[in-house]
C-alpha cells in the first residue's frame, strides 16, 4: 500500500473517532457545554488537558526550534512545563471553588465591574484568537504535505471536523474528543524519538538516550554534538547564544503566560472537587512531560543526524561534505515542500551547511572555498520529516501526520470553545440580554462557536504574521494581562476594581506595543528586533514578563489611592480561599 | 465534637487555614524557582561543571530536571493541602 493512501486511512480513521465521540458526548445543557457538567475524572481531564495544552507548536516545532537553540531552547520545555505549577497552586483550586463559567465572569465578579469583564473578555478573544490562528495554519501545512492537498481543502476538513464536536458536543464533546487526541498524538510523537534514540545510542527511552554514549563509539552524544557543531562555526549545543536575562525573561513569560490562558485554565473548571483541580494539573504535566522530555532528545538527535548527514568527515576536506546528486530519499522529498532548501553557491556540487554569520568562521570557510552556507533548514522538518530520516515504516510516518493533526485540533477546538463561552456567556447572558433562557443561550453559544470556526479558518489561510511570532504575542499579552488580574483577585482583598483595569490596560497595552514596535505583525516592524534595540536585553518573546511587572505595580498603586472593594467581594475572597462547600458548576 | 461553631472561631479557622495554605505554596514555589530559574538559568555555568552521566548538570535541569521536580511539586502540594483542608475542617467531604 502507498504511503498516501495508508495516509489517508489513518487520518481519516482518527477523524472517525473524534466524530463518533463528538455524537456520544454532545452537550444538552449549558452547564455541559461550559464544563462538561463539571464531572470529569481528574486524570481524563489531565490527559485533555495535556491535548489542550500541546499544540500544532509543541508537535511540530518545538523540537525544531530545540535542535537549532540547543540550551537556548530550554525556555521553551521550562516556561511550557513550569506553568503548571502556578497553576495548581494559585489559581485552578480557587476558580474551581468560585465553580461558574468562565474567566472573565470570575474577574467581573471580583473586581464587581462589567468594564473588568469587558476587558477581560477583549484579552481572551485576541489571546485565543492569535493562537487559533496557528493551530489552522499547523492543520492546512500537514495536510498539504502528507495528504497531497491544497493548504485551503486540509484547512476547510480541519474547520469540518472541529464544527462537529465543538458545535455540538461543547465542552463535554472537546473533553472525550482531546482524550482520543492525547492518546494518538503522544503514540505518534514517541515511537520514533524511541527508534532514533535506540539507533544512535541503544536507549529505549530518549530520556535516558539525550545523555548517553553514541554506539558508534563516539563519545556521550552531547559532548560529540558540541564538536559537530562547534566545527562548523555554530555555538555549542549545551550552552546556545542567548543572554541569561533573555532566556530568564522568556521562561518567566510562557510559565505566567500559560497559567493565565483562558482555555487552559477552564479544563479545571470541568473537575467535581477542589482537590481534583489540584491532583488534576498534576496529572496534566505528567502527560504533557511525556512529549516534553523527548523534545529536547529528538531535537539534540535531530540535530546530529542532519549535521552528520551534511558533513560526514573532517571540516574543509572537499570529500566531506555529501554530493547533492546523492542526497537521501528523504530530502529529496522535503525539497518539494520548501522546507529544505539547497542552492549550490560555490558550484561544486555539493552541500555546505555552516554558520556564515559566524566571522571567525566565514574567513576559514573562504579558505575552503565556500561560498556561504548553502542549506536553508525549517524547523518544522525535525519532527514531520524524523521518521523518514530514522527509516521507519510507512504506517509510522502516517501516524506523525495524524498526531501532528490531533495536536492542532484539539487545541483549536479548546481556543474555540472558551471564545464562544466568552461571547455567549460573558458578552451576551452578562451584558446585552441577561434575559435569556439557558436554550438560547446555548443557541447563541453554538452560533458563536460555528462563527469562531470561520474566523480561524479565514485567519489560518491568511496568518496574521509568522506561526511563532503569534504565539508569543499569546503568552505575552496572557502574562500581562489576566494572569496578575486572576492572582491578585485571590490572593489580595484590597485590590480594587479601578486597580485591576488600570493596571490589565497597562500591561496589555505595553506588551502589544512593544512586540508591535519590534515585529510589525500588521505593520512595518519600527526597529532592527536586534538585542541592542531591546528594553533590558528582553526580546518581544520575553517582554510579557515586564509587562507583567507593570501590571501588578499599576494595579497595587492605584488600589492604594482607591476606595477599597465592598463587603461582598470580601466574602467572596473569603469563600473561594475555603475548599468546603464547592458545588458543581452553575450559573446563577 | 463542637455543634456549635460561631463566627469568630470560624474567621480564626480560615485564618489559620489560610496561613499554613501560603506557607505551603511558597515553600513549592521556591523549589519550583530554585530548580528551573537558579539551576537551569542563573547558575547554570556553575551547575555545568558537574556532569551527570552524558548530562551537563545545569543543562539536564533545564531540559529534564526541572519538569521531574515540578511534577513532583503538585503531586507533594496536592497531598499536603489535602492534609491541610482535613486538619482545619474545611475538606469537601
Amino acid at each position: 500500500m502507498d504511503l498516501k493512501l495508508l495516509t489517508y486511512i489513518v487520518v481519516g480513521l482518527s477523524f472517525a473517532v473524534y466524530i463518533g465521540i463528538a455524537f456520544w458526548s454532545r452537550a444538552g445543557s449549558t452547564g455541559e457545554f461550559y464544563v462538561a457538567g463539571g464531572g470529569v475524572h481528574p486524570i481524563a481531564n489531565g490527559m485533555a488537558t495535556g491535548a489542550d495544552w500541546m499544540s500544532a507548536a509543541s508537535f511540530i516545532s518545538m523540537a525544531g526550534l530545540i535542535a537549532f537553540l540547543g540550551y537556548g531552547g530550554s525556555v521553551y520545555l521550562m516556561g511550557w512545563t513550569g506553568g503548571y505549577v502556578l497553576l495548581a497552586m494559585l489559581l485552578a483550586p480557587y476558580l474551581r471553588k468560585y465553580g461558574k463559567f468562565t474567566v472573565p465572569e470570575f474577574i467581573g465578579d471580583r473586581y464587581y465591574s462589567k468594564g473588568a469583564r469587558m476587558v477581560a473578555v477583549v484579552c481572551l478573544i485576541f489571546i485565543s484568537f492569535t493562537y487559533v490562528a496557528g493551530q489552522m495554519r499547523g492543520v492546512g501545512i500537514v495536510f498539504s504535505r502528507f495528504l497531497e492537498v491544497k493548504i485551503t481543502t486540509g484547512l476547510i476538513v480541519g474547520m469540518g471536523v472541529v464544527f462537529v464536536y465543538a458545535v455540538l458536543g461543547g465542552m463535554k464533546g472537546i473533553t472525550y474528543t482531546q482524550v482520543a487526541q492525547y492518546v494518538v498524538l503522544i503514540i505518534a510523537y514517541t515511537i520514533p524519538a524511541i527508534f532514533i534514540s535506540v539507533q544512535l545510542t541503544g536507549h529505549v527511552l530518549p530520556q535516558l538516550g539525550l545523555g548517553a554514549s553514541l554506539t558508534d563509539g563516539g563519545g556521550h552524544l552531547l559532548d560529540r554534538l558540541n564538536t559537530v557543531v562547534t566545527d562548523l562555526g555554530f555555538a555549542a549545543y549545551t550552552s546556545g547564544n542567548k543572554s541569561t536575562i533573555d532566556i530568564f525573561a522568556i521562561t518567566m513569560a510562557l510559565m505566567i503566560g500559560t497559567a493565565g490562558l483562558p482555555h487552559v485554565i477552564v479544563r479545571f473548571f470541568t473537575v467535581p472537587k477542589v482537590r481534583d483541580a489540584r491532583t488534576s494539573a498534576g496529572w496534566a504535566l505528567v502527560f504533557i512531560a511525556l512529549l516534553y522530555t523527548v523534545a529536547p532528545a529528538v531535537g539534540a538527535m535531530a540535530r546530529y543526524n542532519l549535521t552528520t548527514t551534511i558533513q560526514h568527515g573532517a571540516v574543509g576536506q572537499p570529500s566531506s561534505n555529501i554530493v547533492y546528486e546523492q542526497r537521501p530519499d528523504w530530502f529529496k522529498r522535503w525539497e518539494e515542500t520548501g522546507l529544505i532548501k539547497f542552492a549550490d553557491k560555490n558550484g561544486d556540487g555539493r552541500i555546505q551547511y555552516y554558520n556564515d554569520a559566524n566571522p571567525a568562521f566565514a574567513a576559514k570557510a573562504e579558505a575552503f572555498g565556500w561560498k556561504g552556507s548553502e542549506l536553508k533548514v525549517d524547523n518544522d522538518i525535525m519532527v514531520l520529516a524524523n521518521p523518514e530520516i530514522a527509516g521507519l515504516p510507512d504506517w509510522v510516518i502516517a501516524l506523525v501526520a495524524a498526531g501532528a493533526i490531533a495536536a492542532a485540533l484539539s487545541t483549536a477546538a479548546g481556543l474555540l470553545l472558551v471564545i464562544s463561552s466568552a461571547i455567549s456567556h460573558d458578552v451576551f447572558k452578562g451584558a446585552l440580554t441577561p434575559n435569556m433562557s439557558e436554550k438560547q443561550e446555548l443557541m447563541v453559544g453554538r452560533i458563536a462557536a460555528a462563527v469562531a470556526v470561520g474566523i480561524a479558518g479565514y485567519l489560518g489561510y491568511n496568518p496574521p504574521g509568522f506561526v511563532a511570532q503569534v504565539v508569543a504575542f499569546a503568552f505575552g499579552l496572557a502574562a500581562a494581562s489576566l494572569f496578575p488580574a486572576i492572582l491578585m483577585g485571590i490572593f489580595s482583598k484590597s485590590v480594587t476594581r479601578e486597580g485591576a483595569v488600570t493596571g490589565m490596560l497597562t500591561g496589555l497595552a505595553f506588551t502589544f506595543g512593544y512586540i508591535l514596535y519590534f515585529k510589525g505583525i500588521f505593520i512595518t516592524p519600527m526597529a532592527k528586533n536586534v538585542p541592542e534595540n531591546w528594553l533590558f536585553g528582553i526580546s518581544p518573546e520575553g517582554i510579557g514578563t515586564v509587562g507583567a511587572a507593570l501590571n501588578f505595580g499599576v494595579t497595587f498603586v492605584v488600589s492604594k489611592l482607591t476606595a477599597r472593594p465592598p463587603k461582598e467581594v470580601q466574602d467572596l475572597i473569603e469563600n473561594i480561599r475555603l475548599p468546603a462547600g464547592a458545588g458543581s458548576a452553575h450559573s446563577h | 465534637m463542637k455543634t456549635h461553631i460561631d463566627s469568630s472561631d470560624k474567621a480564626a479557622i480560615a485564618a489559620s487555614y489560610w496561613s499554613a495554605s501560603t506557607k505551603l505554596i511558597l515553600g513549592c514555589l521556591f523549589v519550583w524557582f530554585v530548580v528551573s530559574y537558579g539551576f537551569g538559568i542563573l547558575f547554570v555555568d556553575a551547575m555545568n561543571t558537574i556532569s551527570l552521566g552524558g548530562y551537563k548538570l545545569g543543562f539536564w535541569f533545564a531540559q529534564q530536571g526541572s519538569i521531574y521536580v515540578f511534577i513532583a511539586l503538585i503531586f507533594f502540594y496536592a497531598r499536603r493541602m489535602n492534609a491541610i483542608d482535613r486538619d482545619h475542617g474545611v475538606d469537601e467531604g
